[in-house]
């Protein structure tokens, strides 16, 4: 069994006003080193595969067919 | 034989009896429901996609219904040619099937936005706008927290120049600027077709705005050249 970690996030080109909201109130708290903010989904499966490539392949697939759009966002996947 | 149109009823449709009043009782046209796990669309002669929070917009706006069964049926119709508009909801579930290109992020300013805005027409090269002139202005509500079309230059560029985009936010002078674009959309984009002319996408609510009491009746405008052209009533 393996665990897949998928994060997705807007792509860098899009702007994300819920990390830019995000920001600015980090700054009002004074952490004024936090240069930016992307505020994203962070998706956990486990995954019944014989090799870590396959989970990965699995995972992409639900990836590019329903978990991300990827019109508007990258996905990330980490496999454990 | 009378024509028929149908409403698809998504778990969360909540513009669904509105859509069906509009067309049954004010547009009279007979028209039924249609519902998600249904396999066939009954021989409808337009489908209309309605809004709401189908599945509750997990994950998405529209990609949990995207894959409900009628979905299967209405790639088949839209490949046939056949009519479908979508609207709120509907427009970002036919974005998510990809039957009309590009995505909907939340709007610019986060806020959800339920207020009439003015749209123009952009282009009557579809079924659905050639009965309007290209410049009308239609005063429509709109309902929506993710409604800021987003699509990237190339699309963008297809859109126009096949003539895609159907409606742009404006003011109530038929002017484009920064306030009339409410949700920040891609060259505030408020409804857009298919290539082919056969799918309409479209945020604001026309079956909303179909009766005097409700103080607005811009609506019918839109729904009768739909129907002119596609000689339903």
């Amino acid at each position: 069994m393996y665990k897949a970690k998928v994060n997705i996030t807007l792509r860098k080109s899009i702007l994300d006003p819920k990390g830019k909201a995000a920001h600015h109130a980090l700054q009002n708290l004074g952490l004024n080193n936090v240069e930016d903010v992307r505020i994203g989904k962070f998706v956990e499966m486990n995954i019944a595969a014989g090799s870590k490539e396959e989970a990965y392949e699995l995972a992409e697939t639900a990836c590019t067919q329903l978990l991300a759009n990827e019109v508007m966002e990258d996905y990330q996947i980490d496999i454990e | 034989m009378s024509k028929k149109i149908g409403v698809i009823v998504f778990p969360g449709s909540n513009c669904d009896h509105d859509a069906y009043h509009a067309m049954k009782h004010v547009m009279n046209v007979e028209t039924e429901f249609l519902w998600h796990k249904d396999t066939n669309l009954n021989g409808v002669d337009l489908l209309i996609v309605p809004g709401g929070f189908s599945y509750g917009d997990y994950l998405r706006s529209g990609a949990i219904a995207r894959f409900s069964p009628v979905m299967n049926a209405v790639q088949d119709y839209v490949k046939e040619g056949r009519p479908v508009i979508g609207i709120c909801n509907g427009f970002q579930i036919l974005l998510e099937a990809g039957l009309l290109p590009g995505a909907m992020l939340h709007n610019e300013k986060l806020r959800f936005v339920c207020k009439n805005v003015h749209i123009r027409v952009e282009s009557t090269h579809s079924q659905f706008t050639s009965g309007l002139q290209k410049g009308d202005v239609l005063k429509i509500p709109v309902s929506h927290g993710e409604g800021n079309y987003f699509i990237e230059a190339e699309g963008l560029q297809n859109l126009e120049e096949n003539n895609q985009i159907a409606f742009r936010y404006c003011d109530a002078h038929g002017e484009i600027n920064e306030d009339s674009n409410f949700n920040g959309s891609v060259s505030s984009i408020a409804g857009i077709t298919n290539e082919q002319g056969n799918v309409l996408g479209m945020m604001p609510h026309p079956e909303r705005a179909m009766e005097p009491i409700l103080g607005n009746t811009d609506g019918i405008t839109f729904f009768n050249s739909v129907f002119n052209e596609l000689h339903i009533a």
